[in-house]
C-alpha cells in the first residue's frame, strides 16, 4: 500500500504479523528437522525430547542404506530429470507454435487444451493405464515419461503461450533479415528470452513429477524401479512409529526440490505476472 | 480442412468473380500455415491426444460400462446404471458433502489470508520481500507426502503430540488431549489446515505480482486529490484486483475441489469412511474395488460439475497465465 508516513507502532504491527505467518509455515519444519537428531525413536517422541536433541546424522544414514533408499532415489532423479526437459522443451515447441503462427483451427484447439485443463486427473487414470497397456510399455520408464510429458504438455503449453506472446515480433527480423527460419528464431529468442517463465516451468515440472505417486504406481510393477514417493509410503508403513527415520528419508527426499527450487528462485522471482499480463 | 470455408465466405462477400479458385487459395493457405507450424505443434498435439483428450474420452465412455480391465473380458453398456448407483451410495453422499465443505471452509479462508499477506508484504516499507515471499511459498514446492506424514506426526494422539502438547501442556485450552484423526470432525479440521497450510503461498504469490504490477502514478494522482491510506486501498488496489480475485477464486475453487492428496494421506477416508472425498473415492472405487465403470460416472460427475462452475469465467481466464 502507497502510504509515505506510516508510525512506528503500526510497522511493528505488520512486521509482527508477517513473522507470526512465517513462523507458521517454518516451525513445523524445524520441528521436523530436530525429530530426525533423536535417537532410538522407536516410539512417539516427547516434544521436550525433541527439542533438546544433538544434531547428528545417524538416522541419516541408517536410512540411506535400508531399502534401497539409494537406488529409489537415483530412480527418482532419472524420471524426474527426464520428464522435466522433455516437458520444458515439448512446451515450449508447443506454446511457440501458439503463440506465433496463425493457422486454422488454432483457437479451437486451445480450447480443447483448456477445457482438459478443467477435468479431475483421476478420470483419466485408467484409460492412461489402458494406453500405456496396449503401446507395451508397462512397467518401463518410457511409460512414465510418456504419461508425464505427453500428460503435461496441455498445461506447459498454456503456461509459455503466454508468456511468448509478450515478446516483441520486431525481435525477429534481425534472425529473418541473415536467412534464418522458425527453428533458429524459435532457439535463439524465445526460448533465450523466456528464461523466467522456463525456470518457474523448470520448478513445477521437476517437484511435480518428484512428488508423483499414483501414476508411477499404476505403471510400475516392479520393485527395483520404484520412485522415492512409493519407497516412502511403504518406508512409512513398515516403520510406522519410527519418526525419526521416516522424517531422516523425508528430509533426503525434500532436498532435491529444495535443490532446484533454489537454482529457478532467480528466475522464479522474476517470472511474470508481474510484468503485466494479469490484466485480464 | 473445414475452417477455410469460414475464410472463403468472407472472402466472397468480398465480391469475388471466381469463388472457385478463390476457395482453392483459402484451403491452399490453411495448408501452407499448417506446414509451416506442422513441426512444431506435432509431438504436442499427438501428446495431448494420445495422452489426455482420448483418455477423457474413454473415461466419459467407461462410465456407461460395467467396464472389466481383463484383455478379452466382455464390458457391456448398462447406460445410466453407474450415474443411478451413486445416489444409493452412502459414501459418495460423504464425499460430496465433505468436498463442498472442503470448498466452503478452505476457499474464503485462503482467498482473505493470501490477500491480507500479499498486501502487508508489499507495503512499502517492508524489507526482504523477496525472503518472505520465498518462504511463504516454500510449502507449496514441499512434497505432499512428506507434508503429510509432518500433519500426521504434529497431530498425533495422546500428550506427546505436538499440537496436543502446545494446547494441553503448555495452554491449557483443552481438558484433555484430543485424538484428533480418530474422529470425523477433528479429522477434517486437521486436513483443512493441511490444505491451507499447503496452497496458501500460491494466493500470495499471484496477490503480490498483480499488487506490484499496478503503477505507482496511479497511487500518486490519488494521494494529490487527498486520499489516505485506507482510502487508496479502497479506491486504487481494490478495483485494480477485480480481475486477478476472479482468477484467484476459481482457481481456488477448482483446488479445493479436487482435493486428494490431503485425504488420502492423512485419514485415507477415515474413520470409517467420513472424510472421504470425491477424487480419494474415485481412485479407490477403480484400483481398490476394481469398479471402473462407477469410479468413471463419479469422475464425469465431478468434472461436469466444475466445468459448470467455471465455464462462465473460462474466457477471462483463458488468455492469463498461471503462477
Amino acid at each position: 500500500m502507497y502510504t509515505t508516513k506510516t508510525s512506528l507502532f503500526w510497522k511493528s504491527v505488520v512486521y509482527a504479523v508477517l513473522i507470526v505467518g512465517v513462523a507458521v509455515f517454518i516451525l513445523p519444519f524445524i520441528y521436523m528437522i530436530l525429530t530426525t537428531f533423536v535417537d532410538n525413536a522407536y516410539t512417539l517422541p516427547r516434544p521436550s525430547e525433541v527439542f533438546s536433541v544433538t544434531p547428528n546424522l545417524d538416522n541419516y544414514e541408517t536410512v540411506w542404506d535400508k531399502n534401497n533408499f539409494f537406488r529409489y532415489f537415483l530412480n527418482s532423479l532419472l524420471i524426474a530429470g527426464v520428464s522435466m526437459i522433455g516437458s520444458l522443451f515439448l512446451g515450449a515447441m508447443t506454446a511457440y507454435a501458439f503463440a506465433r503462427f496463425q493457422f486454422p483451427f488454432k483457437e479451437f484447439l486451445f480450447r480443447v487444451f483448456l477445457f482438459t485443463m478443467m477435468i479431475p486427473v483421476v478420470l483419466a487414470i485408467v484409460p492412461q493405464f489402458t494406453v500405456i497397456n496396449s503401446l507395451g510399455l508397462v512397467n518401463t520408464y518410457a511409460g512414465l515419461w510418456l504419461l508425464y510429458i505427453g500428460g503435461g504438455v496441455v498445461g506447459s503449453t498454456f503456461f509459455l503461450r503466454g508468456f511468448f506472446e509478450t515478446i516483441p515480433k520486431e525481435l525477429e527480423d534481425s534472425i529473418r533479415m541473415d536467412g534464418g527460419g522458425n527453428w533458429r528464431i524459435f532457439w535463439n529468442i524465445y526460448l533465450p528470452l523466456s528464461k523466467p517463465a522456463l525456470g518457474t516451468m523448470a520448478i513445477f515440472s521437476f517437484s511435480g513429477t518428484w512428488d508423483e505417486y499414483f501414476v508411477a504406481l499404476t505403471i510400475i510393477k516392479d520393485e527395483a524401479m520404484r520412485t522415492l514417493p512409493i519407497a516412502l509410503m511403504m518406508f512409512q508403513g513398515q516403520h510406522a512409529s519410527n519418526w525419526a527415520w521416516i522424517f531422516a528419508a523425508s528430509i533426503i527426499a525434500l532436498l532435491p526440490v529444495v535443490l532446484v527450487y533454489i537454482i529457478f528462485q532467480k528466475q522464479f522471482v522474476k517470472s511474470g505476472i508481474s510484468e503485466g499480463s494479469m490484466k485480464g | 480442412m473445414t475452417v477455410p470455408k469460414l475464410e472463403t465466405q468472407q472472402l466472397k462477400k468480398q465480391h469475388t468473380p471466381n469463388p472457385g479458385r478463390k476457395e482453392k487459395s483459402a484451403l491452399t493457405k490453411g495448408l501452407k500455415q499448417w506446414g509451416e507450424v506442422f513441426p512444431f505443434i506435432i509431438i504436442g498435439l499427438v501428446g495431448a491426444a494420445v495422452f489426455v483428450i482420448y483418455p477423457l474420452i474413454k473415461g466419459i465412455i467407461m462410465s456407461f460400462q460395467d467396464y472389466n480391465i481383463m484383455p478379452g473380458a466382455d464390458s457391456p453398456f448398462v447406460g445410466l446404471e453407474n450415474y443411478k448407483q451413486a445416489f444409493h451410495d452412502e459414501q459418495f453422499r460423504y464425499a460430496v458433502r465433505n468436498t463442498l465443505l472442503n470448498t466452503v471452509v478452505t476457499v474464503p479462508i485462503n482467498w482473505i489470508l493470501g490477500l491480507v499477506f500479499a498486501v502487508l508484504i508489499n507495503m512499502q516499507f517492508i524489507k526482504y520481500k523477496i525472503t518472505f515471499r520465498t518462504l511463504y511459498y516454500l510449502p507449496i514446492i514441499t512434497s505432499w507426502i512428506v507434508v503429510a506424514f509432518l500433519f500426521r506426526y504434529l497431530f498425533a494422539d495422546g500428550e506427546n503430540g505436538l499440537i496436543n502438547y502446545l494446547l494441553y501442556n503448555k495452554l491449557g485450552i483443552i481438558d484433555e488431549p484430543i485424538s484428533w484423526l480418530q474422529n470425523q470432525w477433528t479429522a477434517m479440521v486437521v486436513i483443512w489446515a493441511f490444505h491451507i497450510w499447503k496452497t496458501v503461498g500460491w494466493t500470495i504469490v499471484i496477490y503480490l505480482a498483480a499488487l506490484q504490477g499496478i503503477p505507482k502514478e496511479l497511487y500518486e494522482a490519488a494521494s494529490i486529490d487527498g486520499a489516505n491510506g485506507l482510502k487508496l486501498f479502497k479506491n486504487v488496489t481494490i478495483p485494480l484486483l477485480g480481475p486477478v480475485t476472479i482468477f484467484v477464486l476459481i482457481n481456488l475453487v477448482i483446488g479445493a475441489f479436487n482435493i486428494f492428496p490431503q485425504v488420502y494421506f492423512i485419514t485415507n477416508g477415515g474413520p470409517i469412511g467420513q472424510t472421504e472425498v470425491l477424487q480419494s473415492m474415485i481412485y479407490k472405487e477403480a484400483f481398490n474395488n476394481f469398479k471402473f465403470g462407477y469410479s468413471s460416472a463419479l469422475g464425469v460427475m465431478m468434472g461436469l460439475t466444475i466445468f459448470l462452475i467455471t465455464w462462465t469465467q473460462q474466457k477471462k481466464i483463458g488468455r492469463q497465465r498461471f503462477f
